[in-house]
C-alpha cells in the first residue's frame, strides 16, 4: 500500500507537469509549426484568456463556460492582431519576433494601466481526493485529462478534418494552394486565431490555480518555449514526447531538489538537446523512421 | 590589400588599423563625418561645465547602456543572430562585480580589477552559451528562444537567493531585493583615493570608454573578422563552402557581444551600487532590442546614436508618465519594424548621405 501511494504521488507529480507543458505550449506550437512565426505575445494571450475567464466566472457564469469564453475572446483578439500586424511579417520571421514582443509590451503595461496591478481570481474548484494519507487536488487531475484531450483533438483537427488538410496544404505549398482556390490569407488568419485561442484556453484552465497579475503570462513562457524547442520543427510529432521527457526531468528534480532546480534542469536539458539533436525530437524521430 | 605581416614597422601597422576606421561595414567617411564626430565628442566633453552634478551623473547613466547596445548590434546586426538574452550577461557581470568588490575591497585600484574580471566572466559565460548554440547549429528564431530562456531562468535563480545560506564570501545575494552597498569604482591617487560616484569624473571615464569601444568596434568590423561576420549574415552556406568555420565566427561574435553586455552590467552596478534580479527580467531584456531596432542594427554608429536618443526619450517619458513609457516603447518598436525595418537613424543617415552627394556634384 505504501508503495502504491508513493507511485501514485510520483505519477501525479509527473502528470501535473506534463499537463502544464502540453497545455501551455499548444498555442505557441500551432502558430510556430504551421506558420513559422514565434509568437512572443504568447504569454499575453494566456493572460487575456485568464482575465476573461476570471471575470466571467465571477459574473456568475459556470466555470467550463467561462473557460471557453476566455479561449474565444483570446482567439478573436488573435485574429485581429494577425490581420493588423502579423500579416506583414510572413517573409521576415526574425522581425515577427520583434513585432510580437512589441505587442507583448503594450499588452502587459496596458492591462496594468487599465485594470490595475492585480485582479480578484476564482478559487480552485472540485476540492480534493484522498489517496492514502495524502490528498490531491481533483482539479489538477481534470487538467491532466484536458491535456490528453487537447493532444487528441489537435491531431484529429489537423489530420482528419477538411480545415486540417487545407491548412497543411497552405503551409507546405502556399502558391499551389492559392492556385487551387484556397483563400490562404484566411487560412493564416484562422490558424493564428486557433493558436491564440489555445493560449487563451491555457490561461482559462490555469486561472483558478494562479494569482491574476498582468505579468502572469511570463510564468508560462519559459516552459512553453522550451517544449517547442525540444520538440523541434514538426510540432505534431515532437511536442507530446518532448513534454513527456521534460515533465519526467522536471518532476524528478522538483521532487528531489525543489522547484528551482526543476526549472534549471529544464534549461540544461534544452541546451544539451540542441547540441546533440539539432532538429529537436521530431527531427530525430523522422530521421530514424525514414 | 595592404600586407599585415609582423615584419612591418609598428608605424605602418598603426596606419593599417587607422585605415580600417572607414570601410564597407560602417557608415560615415571623410572629413565631414569625422569633423561632426569630433564636434559631438567635444560637445559631450564640455557638457559637465554647463550642467549640474546630478544631470551629469544621469548622462553617465545613459552612456553605461551604450556598451550593451553596441554588443547587441554586433551580434544581431552584423552576425545576424538575434539574441534576446544580453541581459543575462549584463546581470551576471553586475553580480560578479558586486561579489568581487565586497570581498576584495576598494583599495589599490582593486575595483578596476573586479571590473575587468566581471567583463571576462560575462564574456566567458557568453562563449559557453554560444558554443552550445552555434555548434548545435541552431539558427534563426531558436537562438532568440534559448537566450531568452537563459536570462529568465537566471532571474528566477537570483530571485530565490534570499536565505542566509546564499552568500559568496562576504557578499550576500539577498534574493529579490538584490545586492547593494558595494564600493563604486575607485581610482588610487596620491593623497587619497578618488571615488568615482555618479558625477563629472565618472562621466569622463565613461565617455572615454565609449569613444575607445566605438572606434575599436569600427576597426574590428572593417577587418577580415567583421567582413566574414557580415558574409555569414548574408549567406552562411556560401561562407562555409569558402572554407570558413561559420560556427567559430558566430561563437566569437556572441562572446564579444556578451562581453560588451557584461561591461554595461559591471559599470551599472558600480554606478548605482546595487543590482537586482529584475535587471535580467523580461522587461529589461526587451529594452536593448528596442534601442538597437529603433536606431538601426546594421550600423554601429546608428546603434550608438539611436540608443542615446531612445534612452533620453524614455527617461523624459518616465518623468511625465511612468506607466505609459513601456506602452510607448512597445508602439515605437512595432511601428519601426512595420514601417522602417532598417531603423530610424540608418534611414536618416542614408538621407543625409544622399543630400551630401547631391551637393557635391
Amino acid at each position: 500500500m505504501a508503495l502504491f501511494q508513493s507511485i501514485f504521488a510520483m505519477l501525479y507529480q509527473f502528470g501535473d507537469t506534463f499537463a502544464f507543458l502540453v497545455i501551455s505550449c499548444a498555442g505557441l506550437a500551432v502558430i510556430f509549426g504551421m506558420m513559422g512565426v514565434i509568437n512572443l505575445a504568447h504569454g499575453e494571450f494566456i493572460m487575456c484568456g485568464a482575465y476573461v475567464t476570471a471575470s466571467a466566472a465571477r459574473a456568475g457564469m459556470p466555470l467550463p463556460m467561462a473557460i471557453l469564453s476566455g479561449a474565444l475572446v483570446a482567439g478573436i483578439v488573435g485574429m485581429i492582431v494577425e490581420r493588423l500586424v502579423i500579416r506583414h511579417f510572413y517573409h521576415r520571421p526574425l522581425d515577427s519576433i520583434i513585432a510580437t514582443w512589441g505587442i507583448s509590451l503594450i499588452a502587459t503595461q496596458g492591462v496594468l494601466i487599465v485594470l490595475g496591478s492585480t485582479m480578484q481570481g476564482v478559487g480552485t474548484p472540485l476540492g480534493s481526493v484522498e489517496v492514502g494519507i495524502r490528498s490531491y487536488s481533483l482539479y489538477r487531475l481534470v487538467l491532466m485529462a484536458c491535456a490528453l484531450g487537447l493532444l487528441g483533438g489537435l491531431y484529429i483537427l489537423f489530420y482528419h478534418s477538411r480545415f486540417g488538410v487545407i491548412a497543411r496544404a497552405t503551409i507546405q505549398k502556399p502558391q499551389m494552394a492559392l492556385a487551387l482556390g484556397v483563400d490562404t490569407g484566411r487560412v493564416y488568419g484562422l490558424t493564428f486565431g486557433l493558436g491564440a485561442a489555445l493560449a487563451g484556453l491555457a490561461g482559462g484552465l490555469y486561472a483558478p490555480t494562479m494569482t491574476m497579475v498582468p505579468t502572469m503570462g511570463a510564468t508560462f513562457i519559459v516552459e512553453s518555449f522550451v517544449t517547442v524547442v525540444v520538440g523541434g520543427a514538426d510540432i505534431f510529432v515532437g511536442a507530446a514526447p518532448a513534454a513527456a521527457i521534460l515533465a519526467l526531468i522536471k518532476a524528478g528534480l522538483t521532487a528531489w531538489y525543489g522547484q528551482l532546480f526543476g526549472q534549471i534542469g529544464l534549461l540544461i536539458t534544452v541546451i544539451l538537446v540542441i547540441r546533440i539533436l539539432p532538429g529537436g525530437l521530431s527531427g530525430w524521430i523522422k530521421g530514424t523512421t525514414r | 590589400m595592404t600586407p599585415t605581416s609582423s615584419t612591418l614597422a609598428p608605424r605602418s601597422r598603426a596606419r593599417v588599423l587607422l585605415a580600417r576606421l572607414e570601410g564597407p561595414q560602417t557608415m560615415g567617411r571623410g572629413p565631414a563625418f569625422w569633423g561632426t564626430a569630433f564636434l559631438a565628442v567635444a560637445a559631450a566633453a564640455a557638457y559637465p561645465l554647463m550642467a549640474d552634478a546630478w544631470t551629469v551623473g544621469n548622462a553617465a547613466y545613459f552612456l553605461i547602456w551604450t556598451f550593451m547596445a553596441m554588443g547587441l548590434g554586433v551580434v544581431w546586426g552584423y552576425a545576424g543572430a538575434l539574441s534576446f538574452g544580453q541581459t543575462a550577461f549584463f546581470g551576471f557581470a553586475g553580480y560578479a562585480y558586486g561579489v568581487l568588490t565586497l570581498n576584495l575591497g576598494a583599495a589599490y585600484g582593486l575595483t578596476f580589477v573586479a571590473l575587468a574580471l566581471s567583463v571576462a566572466f560575462g564574456g566567458l559565460f557568453a562563449l559557453v552559451i554560444g558554443y552550445f548554440m552555434f555548434y548545435g547549429r541552431i539558427q534563426g528564431v531558436f537562438i532568440g528562444i534559448v537566450t531568452l530562456s537563459v536570462t529568465l531562468v537566471l532571474e528566477t535563480f537570483m530571485a530565490q537567493t534570499a536565505g542566509p545560506q546564499w552568500r559568496i564570501g562576504e557578499a550576500r545575494l539577498n534574493g529579490f531585493n538584490g545586492m547593494s552597498g558595494m564600493p563604486p569604482l575607485t581610482l588610487p591617487w596620491f593623497g587619497g583615493d578618488i571615488l568615482l560616484y555618479p558625477g563629472p569624473s565618472l562621466y569622463y571615464l565613461l565617455l572615454g570608454l565609449v569613444v575607445v569601444c566605438y572606434l575599436g568596434l569600427r576597426i574590428m568590423l572593417n577587418s577580415r573578422f567583421g567582413n566574414v561576420l557580415v558574409a555569414i549574415r548574408e549567406n552562411p552556406h556560401r561562407v562555409g563552402m569558402l572554407g570558413y568555420d561559420v560556427r567559430l565566427y558566430q561563437m566569437l561574435a556572441f562572446g564579444i557581444g556578451g562581453a560588451f553586455a557584461a561591461l554595461s552590467g559591471a559599470l551599472y552596478t558600480a554606478w548605482g551600487q546595487y543590482i537586482t534580479p529584475s535587471s535580467m527580467g523580461l522587461t529589461s531584456a526587451a529594452l536593448p532590442i528596442v534601442w538597437v531596432a529603433v536606431g538601426g542594427r546594421r550600423d554601429i554608429t546608428a546603434t550608438l546614436i539611436g540608443t542615446l536618443v531612445v534612452l533620453a526619450g524614455f527617461q523624459s517619458l518616465t518623468i511625465y508618465g511612468s506607466q505609459y513609457a513601456l506602452v510607448v516603447m512597445g508602439t515605437l518598436l512595432l511601428l519601426t519594424v512595420l514601417a522602417a525595418p532598417e531603423g530610424l537613424v540608418v534611414g536618416a543617415m542614408k538621407l543625409l548621405g544622399r543630400v551630401f552627394q547631391r551637393s557635391k556634384r
